[in-house]
């Protein structure tokens, strides 16, 4: 009568173990993260050249002789001006967390255990994106409260309450972990520590130097694509003229670490590993 | 279970492996044998789904590796000893690789017991000795208890004690039931840990056979007689298609004739034996005469180095052509390393 099969209980059941879970390669990228040296130096020197060089930034701006005048100070940018040395160090360890597996030799475990490289490359964005947000922006709230602790008195100070302040010293921890990811990006993508770093270090400090040497109408146009130029209006409480908006800013070098990073997540697909 | 099925992987203009096919069932030790630069790497590493191969499909258990749900359990391989970083301990080393595949923390532990490592494994595996890294490469793959294992040399670097060490390890494993595919240029080393044979030279399958029958069908194989009537049994012998030549301790070297005919016909004669054994040629010397036109450069022809190409399907280097003597060669050493 009835159409229902149902199963035997000595139906031979070939075992399925199912398949991985993204949680299990985060849990393994976490542990890859904590269990090296290089991770805790870099972030140290993160935290230490954030904080360390805001706070000598202010130091110069209370007591040197700032040009143009007390009304045309940030405060909240001079106390989180130390990103600009911050995002190397933490650069450094984004292309590390990839290249340090190609250069020993790792990756071929990691992609035997793992065969969808993507998700291991997803792996590693959210764990490392996730680290070093969070180092950012507990380095970003001290450098900011030392900082107007260093400026008070001399030159106006900035609250947390006013207008811009809080999307300022949260945004600059937003900048350094995006910057972090472009250089994973990078390294994914070159898979040589040394030639990762040139190749970020190129794009962050070397090309912006270099359109200073360019017409004015050309810089327009860079300031507004080139990823530090753009992000930085993130962390920025003044408009900058010729600049995107905060948000308008960190969108473009968003859109640069996600171009780096797809395109890596294509090329490692596909390339041998 | 490993299936080839005509892998064919190219690198610029080198065809490191050539119309590849071949079958590595379960429960003994199959060995993977070539020169240096032959392929087997470069096979094994398309087997894992490290590289794609140009043409051609490998199989394990019956699936493409990027279809291995959760592949530690199905094949674990050892491709690179020391592929690990220097700073991470060995413990931290396979815990994240166990946590990919959702392998418990324990199992971490006792595969570090297996392969006697357990005292060292909170040290930074940098200091490692290419043995100890040998031997972590190994707890790796067997952090899944996997049907099937590669191991690419996992010999080198190692003492005496550790090569026997693997070599039991080696069998345990295929007495288990499991399928163990290992490659190696050391001859004497797979003629007693293999029973199956996977012969490649250039990429090329030369021999897909068992290690006694690939000694067996070389030549160079004989009987060692010996008896006080030589010259009778000579000339018995003569009368036939067999031959015999006296050496230089007075036994027989007898050839053309089967070991239990020769027995018989003794026999039947009433000639008195004192020894009748079967010489086989050794694994190494069946291995130069099949693999002798595979071998890409051989000592002694100057001008055939300026071919020497950067990819790996031609990394028998000039120079090395004396290791391939037909005397005393153990191996067949290349000079660009494994």
């Amino acid at each position: 009568m009835t159409a229902t099969v149902t199963p035997s209980a000595t139906a031979p059941v070939a075992p399925d173990r199912g398949h991985i879970k993204f949680v299990w390669i985060m849990r393994s990228e976490w542990t890859k993260l904590r269990t090296v040296r290089s991770t805790y130096w870099t972030l140290l020197v993160t935290m230490i050249a954030f904080i360390g060089i805001s706070a000598g930034i202010c130091a110069a701006a209370a007591y040197g002789n700032p040009r143009g005048g007390p009304d045309l100070i940030d405060p909240t940018s001079l106390s989180l001006a130390g990103v600009g040395f911050a995002q190397l160090a933490l650069g450094v360890l984004g292309v590390l967390v990839i290249t340090s597996e190609y250069s020993t030799g790792m990756i071929r475990a990691t992609f035997s255990a793992v065969p969808f490289r993507a998700g291991v490359l997803a792996a590693k964005v959210t764990v490392f994106g996730a680290v070093s947000f969070a180092v950012s922006l507990v380095a970003a709230f001290i450098s900011f409260f030392v900082g107007q602790a260093i400026l008070a008195g001399n030159v106006p100070t900035a609250a947390l309450g006013e207008p811009g302040v809080v999307r300022a010293v949260v945004g600059a921890a937003l900048y350094l972990a995006v910057i972090g990811l472009l250089a994973l990006g990078l390294g994914t993508l070159i898979r040589h520590t040394a030639g990762a770093i040139a190749v970020f270090v190129g794009l962050l400090l070397v090309i912006p130097l270099v359109t200073i040497a360019l017409p004015q109408s050309w810089r327009d146009v860079l300031d507004k694509a080139l990823p530090s130029s753009a992000g930085g209006s993130v962390f920025a409480v003044q408009t900058r003229a010729h600049f995107l908006g905060p948000w308008a800013g960190f969108g473009v070098l968003c859109a640069w670490a996600a171009a780096a990073l797809v395109l890596a997540a294509v090329i490692t697909a596909r390339r041998d590993a | 279970m490993i299936e080839a099925q005509h892998l064919t992987k190219r690198y610029g203009k080198t065809l490191a492996v050539d119309d590849l096919s071949f079958e590595v069932r379960p429960g003994t030790v199959t060995g993977f044998l070539g020169p240096n630069g032959a392929g087997k790497s470069t096979t094994m590493r398309m087997i894992m789904g490290l590289d794609a191969p140009d043409n051609g499909s490998a199989t394990v258990n019956g699936k493409a590796y990027s279809q291995l749900g959760r592949p530690m359990f199905e094949v674990g391989a050892l491709l690179e000893a020391r592929a690990i970083h220097g700073g991470r301990s060995a413990y931290n080393h396979l815990l994240c690789l166990a946590q990919t595949n959702g392998i418990r923390p324990a199992r971490v532990a006792e595969v570090l017991d297996l392969v006697g490592l357990s005292e060292v494994c909170k040290r930074r595996a940098g200091g490692f000795s290419m043995g100890m890294g040998q031997r972590l490469g190994i707890a790796t793959a067997l952090l899944g208890d996997p049907p099937t294992l590669l191991f690419d040399e996992p010999g080198n670097g190692l003492d005496p004690e550790g090569i026997r060490w693997i070599r039991q390890l080696l069998q345990a494993l295929a007495a288990e039931g499991r399928t163990v595919f290992v490659s190696s240029h050391v001859m004497s080393e797979m003629a007693i840990t293999a029973e199956q044979l996977i012969v490649i030279g250039r990429g090329q399958l030369i021999a897909d056979t068992t290690v006694a029958d690939f000694v067996r069908r070389s030549s160079g194989g004989y009987t060692r007689v010996r008896t006080p009537d030589a010259e009778r049994l000579r000339d018995l012998l003569g009368r036939g298609n067999a031959s015999a030549e006296v050496e230089a301790d007075g036994s027989l070297a007898v050839t053309g004739i089967e070991i239990a005919a020769l027995g018989e016909l003794a026999a039947r004669e009433g000639i008195v034996l004192h020894e009748l054994s079967p010489q086989a040629a050794s694994l190494e010397e069946a291995f130069m005469e099949l693999t002798r036109d595979s071998v890409e450069f051989r000592g002694g022809g100057p001008g055939e180095g300026s071919a020497i190409g950067p990819g790996e399907g031609s990394a028998i280097g000039p120079g090395e052509g004396s290791a391939i003597g037909p005397e005393g060669a153990q191996t067949l050493q290349s000079s660009t390393g494994a």
